[in-house]
């Protein structure tokens, strides 16, 4: 007996993933955007969690790799983050369409 | 196993609501620090899905990391370099209509494909612990697990060359 059918787990995890795609493309911030793709890895790592619990395969082979891409979220965090710094040193601005050094 | 009434169902699509209303206003809202409030509670909303899913070690690590770590490397950075108070700066860039538009299509396809196939899902909820979760982490996941480690290590060290003044 499930609390929820695994196909509106689904339909939520799409919808939330588009939702971070929608401020990935549309945010001026470099911050902004890094949120944005934290809420698209999160509706990952949900698809993740449902598999393993509501297919016939075993439950840890789904929650390892949720581990795995919530590492990979925090050097995404850490390393990003690190990046807005320097080009806040350097240029004053984290709006990504200000920061044209290398265009021409 | 256990067995979920009604009002757990209910409860649980009320988060699912809950997680993409804060979600949606997390990526629309114009002021950058609420919006990282409102990420915190998308990712608490997330580690509740866990829990109506039985995957409490990943609901708690959910918290521990992503509630408390990275919200708070994300605050710190937002009050390090934006200017919040300044209400005349635009916060999203002139492609909104084009992208609603694309993420209209997207979800109408993908909603479509993911309602029209059979699902072969089991009867009971399979449940996992902490304890087989760290024998298929040193086990089967060996390789990658080495691999992640290394990958923190590097990111970690490169963080703080990027971030640190120049001497």
């Amino acid at each position: 007996m499930m609390a929820i059918p695994l196909s509106h787990l689904l339909v939520f995890s799409a919808l939330l993933f588009l939702t971070g795609l929608y401020g990935a493309l549309t945010r001026r911030n470099a911050v902004g955007i890094l949120m944005s793709i934290e809420i698209m890895l999160n509706a990952v790592n949900v698809n993740f969690v449902a598999f393993a619990g509501m297919l016939n395969a075993p439950p840890e082979l789904g929650q390892v790799f949720v581990i795995f891409i919530i590492v990979l979220a925090a050097t995404t965090a850490a390393v990003g983050l690190a990046i807005v710094m320097a080009i806040y040193r350097n240029q004053k601005t984290i709006y990504t369409d200000e920061i044209d050094l290398l265009k021409w | 196993m256990t067995t979920f009434g009604p009002l757990a169902a209910i409860s649980c699509y009320a988060a699912l609501l809950g997680i993409l209303t804060v979600a949606i206003l997390t990526v629309t809202v114009r002021n950058l620090f609420h919006a990282a409030i409102f990420l915190a509670f998308t990712l608490l909303g997330v580690s509740i899905i866990y829990f109506f899913l039985r995957a409490e070690f990943l609901a708690g690590i959910q918290i521990l990391l992503y509630v408390g770590a990275i919200m708070t490397l994300v605050i710190f950075a937002i009050m390090l370099t934006s200017r919040i108070g300044d209400p005349q700066v635009p916060q999203s860039n002139r492609q909104r209509i084009p992208v609603f538009i694309l993420i209209a299509i997207s979800a109408f396809f993908l909603i479509g494909a993911i309602l029209k196939a059979s699902w072969k899902t089991i009867s009971t909820l399979q449940t996992t612990n902490a304890v087989e979760l760290g024998k298929a982490l040193m086990g089967e996941f060996v390789f990658p697990f080495e691999v992640i480690s290394l990958v923190l290590l590097i990111a970690l060290i490169g963080a703080i060359v990027v971030a640190r003044s120049d001497p």
